[in-house]
Formats: C-alpha cells, sequence, structure tokens
C-alpha cells in the first residue's frame, strides 16, 4: 500500500501546509478500518442489537398500562437513578421511550464511550508503543494524519452505531418510541463516542504507555458517570458536566431536547487540545521525557513477590483512588437519596419510615455496584501475568530459580491483596462519605462490613483468572465475563424480574446485600473455598504446561 | 570428563510442526560449545526444553545431572540464560533487570557486574523502553555473566551488537571458559563461533546433523586445492575422493575428499609441484554445505510450509 496513493491524495488536498500535515489520512483510514474489520463491526452489531432487543420486548414485557406503571414504580428508587438514570416522564406518565432513555441509554452511551477510547488508543498510542507508527510514518505520511485518521475511523464506528439504531429503533414502530426520538438516541450516542475519542486523544498525547492513556481516559470515563449519578441523585447541576449527562439530559422520547448535544463543541475543543499536545512530542515519546532511575535495584524488588509487586503498583494505585473517589461520589448522595425519596412518586403512599430502608436498599445495589467495578481490577490484574508471558518477558525470569509455582502465586498475591485494597477503598470512601451525608455515624460501620463482604467474590473471579491461565491460558480474557455478566444481572434482573439461578450464577448473587440484609458468613466460606480451589487447580496447571514463548 | 548436558532422542512437536525430530546433543564440562543451524532448524527449541520451559514429547535430557523439567528450580541456580530477543519491563532500569534476573538465579558477583557494565558501556539508570536493541541484549548479557552459575545458555546473544561489544563478548566467553564454566552457544555469526567453540552441532530440521571439533569436521569434508605443476598433471579425475577438477592454464583447481588428500598429493608430486595452496573449508563452507543440502532436499518445501504457519500464530 502506498505512497503513491498517500501522494496523489495529498495533493488533492488544497493547500501546501495541510497536504504536509494530513498527507496519507485516507491511506490510513482504510488502513485502520481493514484492521478492525471484525473488531468494529462486532461492537456495532452488540451495541446496536441489544438496544434493539429491548426495545423488541417492551410490549411483550409490559403489555398493560399497569404493569408498566408497576415497573416504572420499582425502577423510580434512588439506586436506579444513580445507576441508569431519571424518568423524566414520571411514573403516571409512564412510557415505552421514557423507560428507554432511563434504563437503556445509559449502558449503551457508557459502551460506545468504551469502544471509541479502545479503539483511539489502539490506533494512536498502541501504533507508536509497538514501533509500527515509525514505520507507518516514513512514508509519506503528515505529522497529523494518525490522529486525524484515528478519529475519523472512531467517528464512523459512532456514526455507524447511531444510524443503525436510529433507523432501526424508528422503524420498529413501538408505541412513544417515535422517529423524531430516535434520531435524538442516535445522535446521543455519536455524541458521548466522539467525547470519549476526544479525551483519549489527548490521554494518548500525555503518557508513552498505551496502558497507561487507556487508563486516564477509563478514569475521566468513569468521573462521567459518577458526576451524571451525583447531579440526578443529588437533583443538583454535576450531570451537565458529563458527556453522559448532556446526552441523558435530552430527555429523548420525553421531550426531544437537541440543544444539550450542543455541547459536543467540548469534545471539538479537547481534539483541539490533543492537535496541539501532538506538535510539542516525539513520534513514541509522551511529552515528558522518560527520566533516568536507579542503575541498581532495591532490596524490595528483587523477590518474586516485590517484583510483582512492583509491576502492578501503577494499576493497584490508580483503581484504588479510583474507586474510592467514586465511593465519595456515591456516599455523598446517599443523603440526598432520603430528599429523592420523597419526591419520587414510587414511595408517595408509601409510610414514613420507608425511607430508612430505601436508604439501605440503595447503598446495598451501591455496592454490588462498586464491588463489580474493583473486579474489573480483579480480571486487569490477572492478566498481567499473561501479558508477562506472550511478550516474552516471562522467559528469562522463569529461567532463574524462580518456580513457575512461585512466580505466578506472586501475581495471584498480589491481586488477592489488591481486592483487599479496593474494598477498603470502597468501604472507607463511602462508609464514611455515605454516613456522613445521611447523618448516622452508625452506618459507616454497615456500609463498611457490606463493602469488605465482596471480598471472596473477588477472590473468586482471582480463581477463575487462574484456572485459565493454567489450563486454558487463550482464555483468559474469559474472565472479563465475570463483570460484565453481574453487571447485566443486576441491572437487566431489575427490568425483566430475572430468575433466581440467573443470579446465582454470579460469584456476586450470593454476597449478603448489605446494609439491607443481615450478615451471613456461611457463603462468604464457600466463596472463599471455591476460590481456593480454583487457585490451586491453576497453579497445578501451570506448572504442568509448556510455557507459551513469544 | 562429565557431562554438563546430554540429550538422546528428543521429540518436541507444536501441532503439525514437528520442531525437534529426535535430537541428540552432548556437551562435556567446561566446553563451549556451538549451536548452529538455519533459521526454524530447532535450536531455541532445544534450549527452551534444556531450561523446562517447555516440555518434550519424547526423549531424555540431562543438565547438571538434573532433569530439566522436574528439577527446573535447583538447576536454574546453577545456570544463566540469555535469550535471542530480550523483552524488558518498560517501566525498570537496566540495572534493576540486570539485578531481579541475577538476584532470582541466586546473586550476582557485584564486582564483575560492575566490569561488565563498564566494559559494556551499558547506561544502567534508563527504563527499559528507551533502549535499543542492541542495549536491550546487553542487559541480558551482563546479568548472566555477573552470576556464578555453572553453566551458560545463550540463545543468539550476540545479535544487535556492534562489532566492539561483540569482542567484549568474546573477551568475557574466553574468560568464562577460563574459569571451568560450560557454555552452550547457538549463533548465526560463524566468525564468533569459529573463534570461541571447542566443539560445534549443527542442527537441522529437529535433528543435530554433525557434532564434533572444527577440525574434525574439516577432516571429514573436502579441502580446496590449487596447484601449479612442472608437467600438465593427467589422471587425476580417475582417484577416488576428488571434485569439481577445473584446469586454467597450467593452473588445476579442485576439491578433495579429507581422507583421500594424500593420496593426491603423491600423485601430484610426479608432475612437479611449482606451487600448491590449499585451505580447509571455512566454517561458512561448511554450514553453506549444510543450509544448501535442506535446499535440494525434499526437505525444503515442507519446512518452508510448517515455517510459515508457525510465523502465523507468533
Ligand atoms: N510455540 C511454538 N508454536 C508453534 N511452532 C513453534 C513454536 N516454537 C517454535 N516453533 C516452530 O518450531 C521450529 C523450530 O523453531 P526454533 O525457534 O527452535 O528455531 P531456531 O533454530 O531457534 O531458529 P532461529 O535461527 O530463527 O532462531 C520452527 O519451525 C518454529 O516455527
Ligand atoms: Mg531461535
Amino acid at each position: 500500500m502506498t505512497t503513491s496513493t498517500a501522494v496523489s491524495r495529498g495533493a488533492e488536498q488544497g493547500t501546501p501546509d495541510r497536504q504536509n500535515t494530513l498527507a496519507g489520512t485516507g491511506m490510513l483510514v482504510r488502513f485502520m478500518l481493514r484492521r478492525d474489520r471484525i473488531r468494529i463491526p462486532v461492537w456495532m452489531a452488540v451495541i446496536v442489537l441489544l438496544t434493539l432487543s429491548v426495545n423488541g420486548s417492551w410490549e411483550e414485557t409490559y403489555g398493560t398500562a399497569g404493569e408498566l406503571r408497576e415497573i416504572a414504580q420499582t425502577l423510580d428508587s434512588p439506586a436506579m437513578i444513580a445507576m441508569a438514570g431519571v424518568n423524566y416522564a414520571g411514573v403516571e406518565a409512564t412510557t415505552y421511550g421514557a423507560l428507554m432513555g432511563q434504563q437503556m441509554f445509559w449502558s449503551t452511551l457508557i459502551a460506545v464511550g468504551i469502544m471509541s477510547i479502545l479503539l483511539l488508543v489502539r490506533h494512536t498510542r498502541a501504533e507508536e508503543e509497538a514501533n509500527r507508527a515509525e514505520l507507518v510514518r516514513a512514508n509519506v505520511v503528515g505529522r497529523h494524519a494518525y490522529l486525524t485518521a484515528a478519529l475519523t475511523v472512531v467517528g464512523i464506528a459512532n456514526l455507524g452505531i447511531g444510524l443503525l439504531m436510529a433507523v432501526g429503533l424508528g422503524a420498529m414502530g413501538v408505541p412513544t418510541i417515535d422517529w423524531p426520538g430516535s434520531w435524538l438516541y442516535g445522535a446521543g450516542h455519536v455524541v458521548v463516542g466522539m467525547a470519549f475519542a476526544a479525551v483519549a486523544a489527548v490521554t494518548v498525547q500525555i503518557t508513552e504507555y498505551s496502558r497507561g492513556a487507556a487508563g486516564m481516559a477509563f478514569g475521566v470515563l468513569g468521573a462521567a458517570y459518577a458526576l451524571r449519578a451525583m447531579g440526578d441523585v443529588g437533583e443538583n447541576v454535576l450531570n451537565w458536566f458529563s458527556p453522559l449527562g448532556w446526552a441523558q439530559e435530552t430527555r429523548v422520547y420525553v421531550e426531544d431536547r437537541w440543544w444539550p448535544l450542543l455541547f459536543v463543541v467540548v469534545a471539538v475543543v479537547l481534539a483541539g487540545v490533543a492537535y496541539h499536545l501532538s506538535t510539542r512530542r516525539d513520534v513514541g515519546s509522551g511529552l515528558r521525557a522518560s527520566r533516568a532511575g536507579t542503575p541498581v535495584a532495591s532490596r524490595a524488588l528483587v523477590t518474586p513477590i516485590g517484583f510483582a509487586m512492583r509491576l502492578h503498583r501503577g494499576l493497584m494505585i490508580g483503581f484504588g483512588v479510583a474507586v474510592a473517589l467514586l465511593g465519595l461520589a456515591y456516599g455523598s448522595v446517599l443523603g440526598s437519596a432520603e430528599q429523592l425519596v420523597e419526591d419520587l412518586d414510587a414511595y408517595q403512599d408509601m409510610l414514613e419510615g420507608m425511607a430508612g430502608s430505601a436508604i439501605e436498599a440503595f447503598g446495598a445495589t451501591i455496592l454490588t455496584i462498586m464491588a463489580l467495578i474493583a473486579s474489573i481490577y480483579v480480571v486487569l490484574a490477572m492478566q498481567r501475568p499473561r501479558g508477562e508471558e506472550t511478550s516474552g518477558r516471562a522467559e528469562p525470569v522463569l529461567s532463574t530459580a524462580a518456580s513457575r509455582t512461585r512466580w505466578l502465586g506472586s501475581h495471584v498475591a498480589v491481586a488477592i491483596g489488591g481486592s483487599v485494597v479496593m474494598l477498603l477503598a470502597i468501604a472507607v470512601a463511602f462508609g464514611a462519605a455515605g454516613a456522613a451525608s445521611v447523618g448516622e455515624g452508625e452506618l459507616f460501620g454497615r456500609l463498611a462490613t457490606g463493602a469488605l463482604a465482596y471480598v471472596p467474590a473477588l477472590w473468586l473471579t482471582i480463581g477463575v483468572a487462574v484456572a485459565l491461565l493454567g489450563w486454558l491460558p487463550r482464555a483468559v480474557v474469559l474472565t472479563w465475563v465475570i463483570p460484565v455478566y453481574g453487571i447485566i444481572v443486576i441491572y437487566l434482573g431489575g427490568l425483566f424480574q430475572f430468575p433466581d439461578w440467573l443470579n446465582n450464577l454470579s460469584p456476586f448473587g450470593h454476597v449478603p446485600q448489605m446494609p439491607s440484609d443481615d450478615f451471613r458468613l456461611t457463603p462468604l466460606l464457600i466463596l472463599t473455598a471455591v476460590a481456593a480451589v480454583l487457585i490451586a487447580l491453576g497453579l497445578y496447571g501451570f506448572r504442568q504446561r509448556d510455557l507459551d514463548v513469544k | 570428563m562429565t557431562t554438563a548436558i546430554d540429550v538422546t532422542g528428543l521429540v518436541k512437536t507444536f501441532g503439525q510442526t514437528r520442531a525437534l525430530n529426535g535430537l541428540n546433543l552432548h556437551v562435556e564440562t567446561g566446553e563451549v560449545h556451538g549451536f548452529l543451524g538455519p533459521n526454524g532448524a530447532g535450536k531455541s527449541t532445544t534450549i527452551r526444553v534444556l531450561l523446562g520451559l517447555l516440555r518434550s514429547d519424547s526423549g531424555r535430557a540431562v543438565v547438571l545431572d538434573g532433569d530439566p523439567w522436574t528439577d527446573a528450580v535447583a538447576l536454574h541456580k546453577r545456570l544463566a540464560y540469555v535469550p535471542g530477543d530480550v523483552e524488558l519491563w518498560p517501566n525498570l532500569t537496566g540495572g534493576e533487570a540486570i539485578d531481579l534476573l541475577g538476584r532470582l538465579r541466586g546473586g550476582l558477583n557485584e564486582a564483575r557486574r560492575e566490569e561488565l557494565i563498564e566494559r559494556f558501556a551499558l547506561d544502567p539508570s534508563k527504563k527499559g523502553r528507551t533502549y535499543s536493541k542492541g542495549n536491550r541484549q546487553k542487559v541480558a548479557i551482563i546479568s548472566a555473566l555477573a552470576s556464578d552459575v555453572e553453566l551458560l545458555i545463550l540463545d543468539e546473544p550476540t545479535a544487535g551488537l556492534d562489532p566492539l561489544m561483540e569482542t567484549v563478548f568474546q573477551d568475557f566467553i574466553r574468560q568464562a571458559k577460563a574459569e571451568g564454566r560450560t557454555v552452550l552457544l547457538s549463533s548465526h555469526i560463524l566468525a564468533q563461533v569459529e573463534k570461541l567453540c571447542d566443539k560445534i552441532s549443527i542442527i537441522r530440521q529437529g535433528e543435530v546433523v554433525q557434532s564434533g571439533t572444527l577440525t574434525e569436521m574439516r577432516h571429514l569434508t573436502r579441502t580446496t586445492v590449487e596447484v601449479e605443476t612442472a608437467e600438465p598433471a593427467s589422471g587425476l579425475e580417475e582417484l577416488p575422493g576428488i571434485h569439481d577438477l577445473e584446469a586454467q592454464n597450467g593452473r588445476l583447481r579442485f576439491a578433495v575428499d579429507g581422507e583421500h588428500l594424500d593420496g593426491v598429493v603423491r600423485q601430484l608430486t610426479r608432475f612437479g609441484i611449482r606451487a600448491l595452496t590449499s585451505h580447509p573449508p571455512t566454517l561458512e563452507e561448511l554450514m553453506l554445505r549444510h543450509y544448501g543440502d535442506e535446499l535440494q532436499s525434499n526437505g525444503s518445501g515442507r519446512h518452508a510450509a510448517s515455517r510459515g504457519k508457525a510465523g502465523e500464530t507468533t
């Protein structure tokens, strides 16, 4: 492929200046699309089909007005508002469209955000990190071509999703899911997707590691989610600081407001910042030149556990800070839940004193969500040993006197400790902020215990990863099923009243839902025992198999 | 003499690819053993079996009197390994990586670590990501050579090193040999092997096809002779062991099998030798013969195919 295309394309495009910096963009776009010819359609298919299938099930599941009102009432709780969003039609006047906007919108918005971040990082910083960008940029490829091409490709993916969704939803003709609303629904996805693409465009300029760049962008996504929740639960303006909030404030299918999408200018500004930053750095490096380090290793580093700790340090600290902030954010709105409960139609006819149990239910749901987020840390941590193996870095280490069991065991030990750290951070942050905002000191203990009760579920997640690593190493990515399934179950379970056994398949389904439920030790002991067996099995398998060498 | 590495009938398959096909390898304690062969011949695979990173399908491997799979940890305290393609941790400095690998092996000789860093001109305070290919290689070499181990297993250790560093490397290998250590050196740099190695094994398609000292190997192969005689020499064609005979204005040029050299020279003296040059095959010629055979044999097609398949998976 080829320089000649690049040259002729560049020549077609106007001024000499643009020709220089954007030369080769078209070629790169085609190249990136070709690389992602499976990846992008899969993302698009999953997101669009999920939306359309939920849309298709409204009439079947909630056929009568009574049923619709009933579910709207169930969903009109602080926990659901924090997790998903607001039903702008209100319980009495609820429609399928309003439920779509409350229950479905947020999840696919987050999905396009994740997709946009991953795709953008994959085509920019990850390419530089692998030294492939250098190879390509040695051809007739302008300074801004890479970033422009990557943004174009992400834009194509987002536009595709928005368009298919709008057309699909409009064409299905479900009552109140009308064409004007459907166009807005699709457009919301494009705006949110591009906003996070722009965020990632900035973070890839800052750090020289693709993992770090993606991590920072996901941090922004997490913050956006927390801000949206804080705004909605606290009934304040915080949600306007979040791209997710802009989309949800369109009040799609209820008021169909287009103007909140004008905030897309923020994304344009961010992209401009990204272009500017990219001119201030070299290919392959970050904004700051990498500093020299210590020429000798510290005593702490040169043991398998110290070494594993070092490899996991960044992830553990970064994630720990993120969940602590999330805990503070959620905790600080726990008190507002009381006020919210009084405002919500659903609770109007309830007796005084029910507010207390609403807060507890809210706290319990939030704890489950945060525990699931902590399980993402576990999954990421357990990809590390696999990454070490496939990159060839494990090979020299395993040729030393560090046994395989000690090597993998150290990664496992760090993840075990790390999962406790995550839940402790949640326990302290959410417990303290929650107890403070509600104004009940004794709530701290119950919230904190509730958070720590998830420790065995996280350990079980580690166990699954280790077992895969030992016996089916290529399948380690399947550990992702645990957090994804857990989120689907608690969220769609509320919407469609899943049978219990679906919930029981997830390790998180067995943890006592404190503070609503009482603490029960038995399920936790069982989860711990299963985790221990899986870990032992995985370590054994890893001793028996060939190392995957580069 | 004792044996450092003893391998018989080693077989290792990866799906369809038969990477090792009954390989035999014998390395005496204290010798520097060259391990040569074309790309994809199975050198790295052999080495990884010897390190217990891969498990052989059948055959026997003994390293320092232990089983590389079951006694891996005990053996790894007594050996050091340099891979051909060193990957470093992006956020660890070169010095940290040297110490890490050395300590995990059981300890480093601090004085020698300093000496090696100095001689190899490595900046140990740079982060792994910022090292060039050659410098990454140096990190692993320094860590291995700074360890007090009995056996060094080096898989193309100097790929990417500049010529100056190559000579430094050779100095240290000689020093290691003088200290009585055993070295298994896989390499494509023939000059390096020629200079350093006491013995050589040539591997092709997973089998060792020839093994011995360079002298022995030369003896087994043809010597090239150029001779000028007073009278035109005749009857050489009929002698056994003569190949590729060419005559050019009174000069003769031919190759002769090692064991027939004596008879041929006797015959030549009858015609009055005026000038005679003979040179034993260089290692390059030896190798090319083996590599070339491979291309002629039916193996080439099959081999290329299997390599192509493996290339996709990596
Ligand atoms: N993990 C693997 N999976 C599949 N095939 C493999 C694997 N490792 C090696 N092979 C195949 O085994 C054969 C031997 O490979 P090996 O790496 O041992 O060759 P080598 O002699 O070290 O070559 P080079 O000189 O290129 O380093 C090759 O055909 C290779 O493709
Ligand atoms: Mg090799």
